[in-house]
Parts: C-alpha cells; structure tokens; sequence
C-alpha cells in the first residue's frame, strides 16, 4: 500500500513571476528530467504561457512567461511527447508556434482557429499498396462524432489518425463568463458520462477559491459519488466489448448490472447520471440511515452478481481469443505520452490521482496495475477495478453518519488573484481543472484538462498492424471521450 | 460452462414489463407542475435558472436542464413529478403555463403524427447524430435498446445508416464544427423523414445557447416533429416519446 500523499489537492496558488523563455524551457526540461510530467502547458489572454508540472505525491509546480516576442520557440514535443497536444493546442489557440513539432495540426478548431474542419491535414501516402479508409464523423451506433482515417495494407492498419473537434462547444469559454459559482449545470456536461468527475472537480477548485471547506460527510458522499460513477461507466464498457465481440450474454448481463447502478444514483439525486448531486459547497441530496443501508444491500448483491458474469467472461476462450494481445500499447508509450487512467494502468503505469494527488477524504488507495497493455488488460482492469470500488464505497459507507444536504457551506465570493489546480480521478483517468480569478474576483480563464486528450493517441497506436476489423474492439477498450477533449 | 449458467440464472429477466406504463424512483424529476403564480418566487428563480428556463409564471420544459434548484429553493411554487411522459410534437407547448382561470397549469402532449401511424406500423428506423451532445443524451438513446428498456420490442431501432433511417434524432446543440455534417445526414435520409429533437440541448441550445461555438440557423429553419425533454432524457421519456408520435400509446 502506497504512504498517503501529505499534500493539499486543489493547490492554490498565486501566480508565479515572469520566467525568460529560455529558462521557463529550460525549466521544464529539467522538471522533465527529474520524473515530473506535465498536467497543464497553455497559454492566456494576457499572451503569457503557464505550465503546471507533475509529480505523485508532490505540489504541482508552475512555471509562467510571456508570449515569445516572434511568436515561436523551439518545440518540446521532440524531446518529452507529452507535449505534444499541449503545444498544438497552443499553437491553434494563439498562434505561437513550437518549432519543430512532429505534426502540428488542428485540436479541435475553435473560432478563429489555425483551420477549419474541411482541411484537416491528414497523413497520406503515395503507396499504390495502401489504400485509406474515412469513418466519421457520423458513426453507425449511438456515439459521439469524430473522424478516424486508416492507412491500410489490405486488412492491415499501417497508421490511424484521429481528427477531434467536432465536438467543440466552447464550454472553457462559458466557465469563464458570470459569477463562477453558478457553473455547476456546465461542469457537468464537459462530459456527460463524467458529469461527477469533472463536477467533482470543478466544485473542489471553487471551494478552495472561495476559501471555504466541506464537511467530512460530504466530502465522503461525494467520493462515493465518483466510485459508483466508475463502476457504471465501467460495466458499460464491460458490457460494450462483450457486445463487440459478440459474447451477447456479457453484453446483457453487465448492460443490466449497470442499470442497477445508475438506478442507484437516481434513487438518491434524480439523475442516473449522478447530475445535480453535487454542487460547490456540499451536496444538493444527501444520505439518510435508510438509503445508506439501501445502497449497500443493492451493491452487495450487484456485487455478486458482477464476480459471477466477470468469471464467466474471463474464463470464456471466445472472449479471451479476441482480447488477448490484440491492441498493445507499451508501458514506454504511456510514461511518455502522458496517458492517465485505465489506458496507463494497464500498460504497467500505477498513476492514480486517488494516491498521486488525493482530495483531503481519501484514507488510502493503491491502484491496480496489468502490464500486458492489451485488450484483455483494459477489460481485467476495469473488472477489477468496479470490484474494488465496490469495496470502498462499502466501506465508506459503513462508518458514514447520515448526512443531510444543509450541512453544505455556502460560498462567499471567491479571492482575486489566485490560480487553483484541481485534480480528480475520473473512471477514464486524471482530470484536471485550473482556475484563475481576476483582480474583481471574476474568472481570467478555466481550463480543462480530461485525460482523453492524451489518451486518444494511445487508440492510435494500439491499432497499428492490427486487423482493421479489431478496431470497434479497440476503442471500446479505451472509451474515450470525444467531447471531453473537444469541449 | 457452470459459470455462465450461474450468471444467466442470477441475471433473471430484466427487460422492463411496460415501458409505457412503468414505475420509476419518486426522487426522479420528470414533468414539472406549477403549483401557484407567486411573482416574487418567479421572479427570483428566473434569476439563477442556468438555461432562463422560468418566465412570468412559467417553465419552459425545452430549456430547463432539470439542475432542481427552483424547486429547492421555492417548493411550494415548483414540483417536478416523477414522470417520465414529457415529450410534445410542439415547441410552444413545453412552455408549462400558469393559467389564473382555472388555477392549473398546461402540460406538454404528442399529437398522433398520422403519416408515421400509417406507414411505420412495425417498425420505425431512427438515426443519431450527436451534435455537440455530452454523451448522457447518447447513452440514454443507446439504453432505450438495452436489455432493460428494450424499445426494439416495438420495432424501433437505431439503425447504422441514414439510407435505412424514417427519421433523425438530434441530440446536443448543434456545435458549428458538427452543422455540415448533421445537414448532410438528413439529406442522406430518403423521404418520407422527420426530425426529432432529444434533450435540452437540441431542443433550445441548453446550457450552450449563449456559446459562439455552436451554430442552430439550419436547425431553426426545420420543423421537428417531435421533441423530448431532459438532462438527458430518461429512456423512458424517449420510448414514450415516439411511441406517442407513431399513435402507439393507448
Ligand atoms: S430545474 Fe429547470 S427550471 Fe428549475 S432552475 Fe433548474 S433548469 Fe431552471
């Protein structure tokens, strides 16, 4: 079991002075160096570029200069790839230019963006052997939009790329504008399917702006809140890779057992989604004597259930022929790219914010890890995973007094001129928020960092010579969010 | 083997007896009821409603995101009643309205679109596209086939190609990245179609009305001929929804 972190997640912060560009590179590349990754690396209105770097168990550290004064700086996408977004973000937000990187093409193309949809600049090959297939945006199910290309060798898929931004709705801008206390609605649609995740952040980083801190109770609701979130979000993709693969009894079984759960959630805020539950301050809803016992006999009994199907499942040659060593991606590939939840933790990579950077209510926590980096590695995860979830709600649970909504805090406004880190961890991974108030206690910007934003890239790599008829398989096994990184 | 049996034997039947008249969980916030005109309680939830949902004396069921703080707030003014049956085939009538005569207020209907009656009797093919959508419309449009609320018992599916579709259900607001596409999906669509509008987003631009990302001038130009509440909308509400439509509800 990992030593609880003896750090404060959300990290308030002043604004840190103005660096040399050179030394605010240079700095990064020694941070990079000594183990820290980015969490953040973006640029502001006041043409200034802000960088948060990462290590478990540590304060994040800021580093902060102006614009390059010819717009341009020598790429760091080369030397740490996990920048690569990062700067291609910047690039198309502000037009600073990383020298050098790799394929600087278009995000997610917002208003007065480099491109428009249209011109995309997709790789393409001269190779009368290969051949290129288009999907998207529009796909056959009930999904979200996005664009895949695949340069194939027949059956084979030499190279995938991904074109996001589809989804962009501007939701960074609209966190920004009015009184940031009232965003809790917004915040819970950067992705729906996360609406407790990145709810959970954004109230954790608007508490500790307002300088207001929620009771223990609450805060332990809210936890449970994120762990059912998990399991509900991970039986359905458990649910969708059976269907994948057509192993149509995995498929009901788990899409049932989900229902179970969300079912849960509305019983006690409304919302299947856990929408309107929390807010800055506390809760909305809160857990009475009854709905605690409740809630644990209906997840003990999902509980058994889920071990029953997750067996069968697992031990099915069926299910095990498709999911095995189909879709690797290496432990090197996610340390470097910046991958964060289910998608690293299966490539050997034991990052978790709930024991990297835990919120105050976390006792302890230790994250499940596989290094096969395969299919069959991100479904076992999640399995396991929703198991032990289960188990720290259940005993979360178990010592939680009941606790009612007006125990929340209400939110004076928040202080000027400060910044605030929030991080959670979201059943797809890290998510982070960083917020920055102006001098009158309005908000300067609102950025959101989930973690598909690094991860689709790992879709793209699993794919490679793979068959292309894998790739449903593929990116279920992912489940990203497209709206989450194109928001 | 005996895993799988034991599974199967535990997972019992779970499909949901009648979707059109099932039970759901009384904390659930289906269709809001006005219980009084009281100008100062409107006036003041009209003020903090995040999508300006409540008017004078009254609460326009397209805009609201169900975020349930009117009713937190001012219980005696507003209740949202566990009930799913939502949808209306006319924008105007989601607007809820106080009414002084009779001291009630309106509630939303779906009239019986008779063409659909006559030509989808069996089977109605519907196509998605998420514009903008959050994923919670779209994992609620995808539960409605589930085991649980099963709407393919009614012959009604999403199918993978417009070519196949009678009609296009929207969800999200219509991002301008996402327009183009979206228009030539309904093109793509073989007449007879309709267009019908899922959740609060697409129904009125919800929490993102107000963001230069999004772009709904072609979506105002079309008649949808129906549209279903929610944040997201309830797979219940949705079944009800177009079973209503299709004149299937009895
Ligand atoms: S529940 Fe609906 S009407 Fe009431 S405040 Fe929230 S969005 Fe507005």
């Amino acid at each position: 079991m990992k030593e609880k972190a003896q750090i404060v997640n959300p990290f308030l912060y002043v604004l840190p002075d103005l660096m040399e560009l050179t030394d605010f590179l240079n700095g990064i590349r020694n941070l990079c160096l000594a183990g820290y990754s980015p969490l953040c690396f973006f640029g502001t209105a006041r043409q200034e570029l802000l960088c948060g770097m990462a290590l478990a168990g540590k304060e994040p550290i800021l580093l902060r200069c102006l614009f390059p004064q010819d717009m341009q700086y020598q790429s760091l996408s080369m030397e740490f790839p996990a920048f690569h977004l990062f700067e291609r973000e910047l690039w198309e937000e502000f037009g600073v230019t990383p020298l050098g990187h790799p394929w600087l093409k278009p995000v997610r193309f917002p208003i007065g963006g480099q491109q428009s949809m249209e011109q995309y600049p997709f790789f393409s090959s001269e190779s009368s052997a290969l051949h290129e297939v288009g999907v998207g945006p529009v796909h056959a199910g009930v999904i979200e939009p996005g664009h895949f290309r695949f340069i194939c060798h027949g059956e084979r898929i030499e190279h995938l790329e991904i074109q996001l931004g589809y989804q962009h709705r501007g939701i960074m801008n609209l966190l920004s504008q009015g009184d940031i206390r009232q965003k809790m609605p917004l915040a819970e649609c950067i992705a729906g399917d996360t609406a407790i995740g990145h709810g959970l952040a954004y109230c954790s980083a608007i508490e500790t702006l307002c300088n207001v801190s929620v009771p223990t109770a609450l805060q332990t609701v809210r936890l449970i809140a994120l762990e059912l979130e998990r399991i509900a979000m991970h039986l359905a993709d458990l649910s969708a890779l059976a269907g994948d693969i057509a192993y149509l009894s995995g498929q009901n079984f788990f899409a049932a057992l989900r229902t179970t759960i969300i079912n849960s959630s509305l019983a006690i805020c409304g919302s299947r989604f856990g929408k309107r539950w929390l807010k800055p301050g506390g809760i909305n809803y809160g857990l009475s004597k009854e709905q605690n016992s409740l809630l644990r006999s209906t997840l003990e009994e999902a509980g058994r259930q889920i071990e029953r199907c997750t067996r069968a499942m697992f031990a099915d040659a069926g299910v095990l022929n498709r999911f095995d060593s189909t879709g690797s991606v290496s432990k090197k590939a996610a340390l470097e790219l910046n991958f964060s939840g289910v998608t690293a933790k299966a490539s050997g990579l034991a990052i978790d914010a709930r024991c990297d950077f835990p919120l105050s209510a976390y006792t302890e926590f230790s994250p499940l890890c596989l290094d096969s980096g395969d299919v069959f590695a991100r479904a076992s995860i999640r399995a396991k995973e929703i198991e032990q979830s289960l188990d720290m709600i259940a005993h979360m649970l178990s010592t939680l007094p009941p606790v009612s909504a007006k125990d929340s805090v209400s939110l004076p406004p928040p202080m000027p001129d400060k910044l605030c880190i929030a991080i959670t961890e979201g059943w797809r991974g890290r998510i982070v928020h960083v917020v920055k108030t102006d001098s009158e206690s309005g908000t300067e910007f609102y950025r959101v960092i989930d973690p598909s934003l690094h991860n689709w890239f790992a879709l793209a790599l699993a794919v490679r010579n793979e068959g292309i008829s894998d790739f449903p398989l593929c990116n279920k096994s992912f489940d990203l969010s497209y709206c989450g990184t194109d928001l | 083997m005996f895993n799988l049996l034991k599974a199967r034997i535990h997972h019992g039947y779970q499909a949901i007896h009648d979707p059109l008249n099932a039970a759901i969980h009384p904390s659930f916030p289906g269709l809001p009821t006005i219980l009084r005109a009281c100008k100062e309680d409107f006036c003041a939830a009209g003020s903090f409603c995040p999508t300006g949902a409540i008017g004078d004396n009254s609460l326009d069921l397209g805009k609201c995101v169900f975020c349930g703080e009117c009713t937190r707030r001012f219980p005696a003014t507003f209740a949202f009643n566990p009930n799913f049956r939502m949808a209306s085939s006319r924008r105007e009538s989601l607007i809820i309205r106080w009414d002084n005569q009779s001291n009630t207020c309106t509630a939303p209907a779906v009239e019986v679109n008779a063409a659909l009656k006559k030509l989808c009797i069996r089977s109605f093919a519907l196509r998605n596209v998420s514009a903008g959508g959050c994923n919670a419309c779209e994992l609620e449009l995808g539960a409605s086939s589930n085991v649980n609320f099963d709407m393919g018992r009614y012959g009604i599916e999403v199918v993978a190609s417009p070519r196949h579709a009678d009609a296009l259900i929207l969800t999200g607001p219509v991002s301008k990245n996402m327009e183009q596409a979206f228009v030539k999906t309904w093109e793509a669509i073989p007449d007879p179609k309709v267009l019908i509008l899922c959740g609060a987003c697409a129904i009125s631009g919800g929490s993102f009305v107000n963001s230069d990302a999004i772009s709904r001038d072609w979506l105002q130009t079309m008649q949808p001929a129906l549209y279903i509440p929610g944040c997201p909308a309830h797979p219940l509400s949705i079944i009800h929804g177009l079973m209503s439509l299709l004149g299937r509800v009895k």
